[in-house]
């Protein structure tokens, strides 16, 4: 389902990363990096909490708002009933929204901001994700500290949180469009390859997408897809290709492939994941892209496998979900 | 629509890893892993003048420590990265994968946090090494003790 928006623009970004994210190339878009996994607090799950708060605070500082002025603030993130973004959203009194799509939280978000803005008198949205790298090993696989050999396929969960600020206000980059994603089920159940889980689910939104809009991969700059990782992205292009007829060319890209360095951070082996991964990408390399107008129209799919190891241990598959937006520059 | 053969695509797609190089890395690290555990069990009989016996549980003892120790410290999963299963598998491994259970709770209290997760993964160690080894015992009691 492809919604079209007329009156909502993004305002604003923040960005908040973790020391391995910090370390590859485009640190020098996010707003404020850390030094370790804590994030100055006591436990890793609140360490997310302040990895969210950070980041909604530095958007409200950039924009020089007050609480009494964000309408409504939907945010998510991957634990379990997404705490992390109830906490965070516990001292500002904006109304709230939780989401989970998994990694595919961002625009799923941003979307539901969207209708909100285009058919209500609201003003000011602010969307917020977050993840910590370590919290969801803890969660989805081994302790941390556990040292099970990883195979090359399993993508790394990003540590940061990112916000959003979308307004009808007029802007220089406005959100046209929005498509809704499925649930998708193509019998993968390997937790150490959600690339080869979630790339069936890009193919059909990014397909659905174009049709729904009348439009063709070349209309864009650029199409990025959330955390297929590099392998995920081969599988996604191939898939693309066999099924429906779209080359993903020069101006295809993959937001874990994106954000570490790949030769020499080791640990990353398939790339970032995790909400934040794609949300770290866009909010700040490719919002500031937009913002010098090197990139004028991008299609923006966010991948998220929906993973329990309940299910996983129950003999399910993994099911996944992508939710798209266009993002254009307006003059 | 085209019917494609997905699984396929992801196999074609898949990174070719060496499972021989893996075995060979496991294989060796594990022996001089076990050569080491040997040498201890030499070395403490001769020093404290105990049986071998005796002296095989200071052995166990001490890279129980060893490997709970490197845990603590957060080197012993990079070990592992190297090493491969050479690490996992020896007492090492066992020790390794409590102590790394019980450091992710260390924020959850004495009872809920490490009590009910110490055994978190090597629970199902303990459960089916006591069951095989009732099982061994009673094949080698109906075979009257041959093996």
């Amino acid at each position: 389902m492809t919604f079209k928006f007329n009156n909502v623009y993004i305002k604003n970004t923040a960005t908040i990363a973790g020391h391995l994210e910090a370390k590859g190339p485009l640190n020098k878009y996010f707003d404020k990096t850390h030094k370790d996994f804590y994030v100055n607090s006591k436990s890793l799950e609140k360490s997310e909490v302040n990895l969210q708060k950070e980041s909604i605070n530095i958007l409200m500082e950039k924009e020089k708002l007050k609480k009494e002025e964000i309408n409504i603030l939907i945010s998510g993130d991957l634990q379990n009933q997404i705490t992390a973004s109830s906490y965070a959203a516990k001292d500002y009194e904006i109304p709230f929204i939780g989401v989970y799509s998994a990694c595919a939280t961002s625009t799923e978000s941003i979307i539901l901001a969207s209708i909100i803005l285009e058919n209500d008198k609201s003003k000011n949205i602010i969307c917020t994700t977050s993840s910590n790298n370590l919290v969801s090993e803890k969660q989805f696989r081994n302790p941390v500290e556990y040292g099970a050999p990883s195979p090359e396929t399993k993508t790394f969960t990003s540590t940061g949180g990112a916000s959003i600020l979308l307004t009808n206000e007029k802007t220089n980059i406005k959100i046209t469009s929005g498509t809704i994603g499925k649930i998708i089920d193509l019998n993968q159940n390997d937790p150490n390859h959600m690339g080869a889980v979630m790339a069936p689910a890009a193919a059909d939104t990014i397909y659905n997408h174009l049709k729904n809009n009348n439009e063709t991969v070349n209309d864009y700059d650029l199409i990025i897809t959330g955390d297929l990782g590099i392998y995920g992205k081969k599988i996604l292009k191939e898939y693309m290709d066999q099924k429906y007829k779209i080359i993903l060319g020069e101006n295809y890209n993959d937001c874990g492939a994106m954000l570490y360095d790949m030769k020499n951070q080791k640990e990353i082996t398939a790339g970032g994941s995790g909400p934040v991964c794609s949300a770290l990408v866009t909010y700040g390399y490719i919002y500031n892209e937009m913002k010098n107008k090197n990139y004028r129209k991008v299609l923006f799919v966010a991948t998220g496998a929906l993973f329990s190891p309940t299910f996983i241990y129950q003999k399910e598959n993994i099911l996944s979900i992508a939710h798209a937006i266009t993002m254009e520059v307006v003059n | 629509m085209k019917q494609v053969n997905y699984d396929k695509i992801v196999k074609k797609n898949l990174p070719d890893e060496n499972k021989l190089t893996n075995a060979l890395i496991a294989f060796s690290v594990g022996g001089l892993i076990g050569a080491f555990g040997n040498f201890l069990i030499e070395i403490y009989s001769y020093l404290f003048e105990i049986s071998r016996n005796d002296s095989a549980v200071f052995m166990i003892i001490t890279l129980i420590f060893i490997a709970c120790f490197l845990t603590a410290v957060g080197v012993f999963d990079t070990f592992v990265k190297t090493g491969r299963m050479g690490v996992i598998i020896p007492i090492t491994g066992f020790a390794h994968s409590m102590q790394s259970a019980i450091l992710d709770y260390k924020n959850e209290g004495l009872i809920y946090g490490f009590g009910s997760n110490i055994f978190k993964l090597s629970g199902s160690v303990i459960l089916y090494g006591v069951v095989s080894s009732y099982f061994f015992a009673l094949i080698r009691f109906l075979l009257g003790g041959i093996i």
